[in-house]
């Protein structure tokens, strides 16, 4: 089915059920919002209303992951709820560290038993890097970012700080894993279990998809959002 | 096989006293004479095939001056000498692989394209996918925190060749990090666990 038929099948109206099986990584979406399985014949805008969560807003999240290359319109964005996109970006955070991550560790971690020491060490202290850069990455917009747009929300900002800087500091997590992706698939020592080496790939694939439909709400929809609210006072 | 030399010089008379100085030699053939690289640049440096492209900074608008050599680096792996009749910044001559002035004596612009062909097969083209021994011996130093100004005086290269490079290695392994190519190295036998710590 074509992208732009998908949009327009995507509406409030249409079944929770039918909206999940038009692409499996909705699943995500609506379980880190808060929207729990069992949908049973309930509509989108149903399922949005028992959580107080805008279904327009849940649908452009929704787009942003079925619709590869969406890119949301003006008026789109001006409907949008900004606390609800702020919702998710938290709630991914903490399922990024709280369950991918993990995951992925575990998974390594297995992988790189049968390695010598030295290499065991080698990538490992690469993965626990990355770990915690993105660690740092996500606590600087979970301390800074959010609460300043919560601020902008409520009216009451301090001006030390404007959604501009943000665009600047938002510093590029992708490569270092990208970097793992490669490693991993090209230079893994042969000693390694391929099914052990394939679930890796596939936690590392997942992740870097996710986060880059996760970059790209933060970049294309939270930071023009809360621009124009500071535009506008 | 004589060099093949592509002049592109806007003044004629320049150009014809350049291509005197190659005739004679049997050294060189000067392939083709451009005034300017409006147009089809492309085409006309893929079909002329030049060993070396001596060329005149000042047809390029000053702003672009500064990166001559990589824009045409896509086009060709001659080697690119500036031929300079106004003055020039010394920084924006570094990025050639060689240069000459309207006042050169024929034998000094002799000696100065040879050394600049010299120059340019010391720099890495990309042939296997493989790395080279040179491409290892930098990763090496990459892996072991080295400077890009501290592998080009050890190894006597200009830094541009260092990055060129770096550049090449990271697009055959795929990596991109100094990080991630320790890790590279380290897998690979290039170095031990001491080296990096």
């Amino acid at each position: 089915m074509s992208n732009s038929a998908n949009h327009h099948l995507m509406s409030p109206a249409m079944k929770m059920a039918d909206l999940m099986d038009l692409d499996f990584s909705l699943l995500g979406v609506a379980t880190r919002m808060g929207l729990g399985f069992g949908f049973g014949e309930a509509t989108v805008a149903e399922e949005c209303g028992k959580r107080g969560i805008d279904p327009e807003t849940f649908l452009l999240i929704c787009r942003v992951y079925a619709l590869d290359g969406y890119r949301p319109t003006r008026e789109t964005l001006e409907n949008a709820n900004l606390h609800d996109i702020v919702k998710y970006l938290h709630q991914s955070h903490s399922y990024y560290m709280e369950v991918v991550v993990p995951e992925l560790a575990h998974a390594l971690e297995q992988t790189i038993e049968p390695c010598e020491e030295r290499q065991k060490k080698v990538i490992w202290k690469f993965f626990a890097d990355y770990k915690e850069e993105l660690a740092k990455h996500f606590a600087y917009e979970e301390g800074k970012v959010f609460p300043y747009v919560e601020a902008v929300l409520g009216a009451h900002t301090d001006r030390q700080f404007t959604i501009g800087e943000y665009e600047e500091n938002h510093s590029n997590v992708e490569e270092k894993l990208d970097d793992l992706k490669n490693l991993i698939m090209k230079y893994i020592p042969h000693q390694c279990g391929q099914q052990d080496v394939y679930r890796v790939l596939f936690y590392i694939y997942t992740l870097e998809e996710d986060l880059g439909k996760h970059t790209f709400i933060e970049d294309g929809i939270l930071v023009p959002m809360v621009g124009r609210m500071e535009g506008h006072e | 096989m004589s060099r093949r030399i592509l002049i592109v010089v806007p003044s004629v008379i320049a150009a014809k006293g350049l291509e005197q100085v190659f005739g004679d030699l049997g050294e060189f053939e000067v392939c083709g004479i451009l005034q300017d690289l409006s147009g089809s640049v492309e085409v006309q440096l893929r079909t002329l095939a030049p060993d070396v492209v001596i060329v005149d900074p000042s047809i390029f608008d000053f702003a672009s001056r500064g990166n001559i050599k990589s824009r045409l680096s896509e086009y060709t792996d001659a080697a690119i000498v500036a031929f300079v009749i106004q003055p020039a910044e010394e920084d924006q001559l570094k990025q050639f692989d060689g240069s000459i002035g309207l006042m050169d004596a024929p034998t000094a612009v002799i000696r100065k394209v040879r050394a600049a062909l010299e120059e340019r097969s010391e720099t890495p083209r990309a042939e296997g996918e493989e790395l080279s021994q040179r491409e290892k011996e930098i990763l090496i130093c990459v892996a072991k925190g080295m400077l890009n100004k501290e592998i080009a005086d050890l190894y006597n290269l200009s830094i541009y060749t260092v990055i060129t490079h770096r550049k090449n290695i990271t697009r055959k392994t795929g990596i991109k990090t100094v990080a991630g190519l320790t890790v590279y190295a380290l897998l690979n036998n290039l170095i031990d666990m001491n080296a990096v710590e």
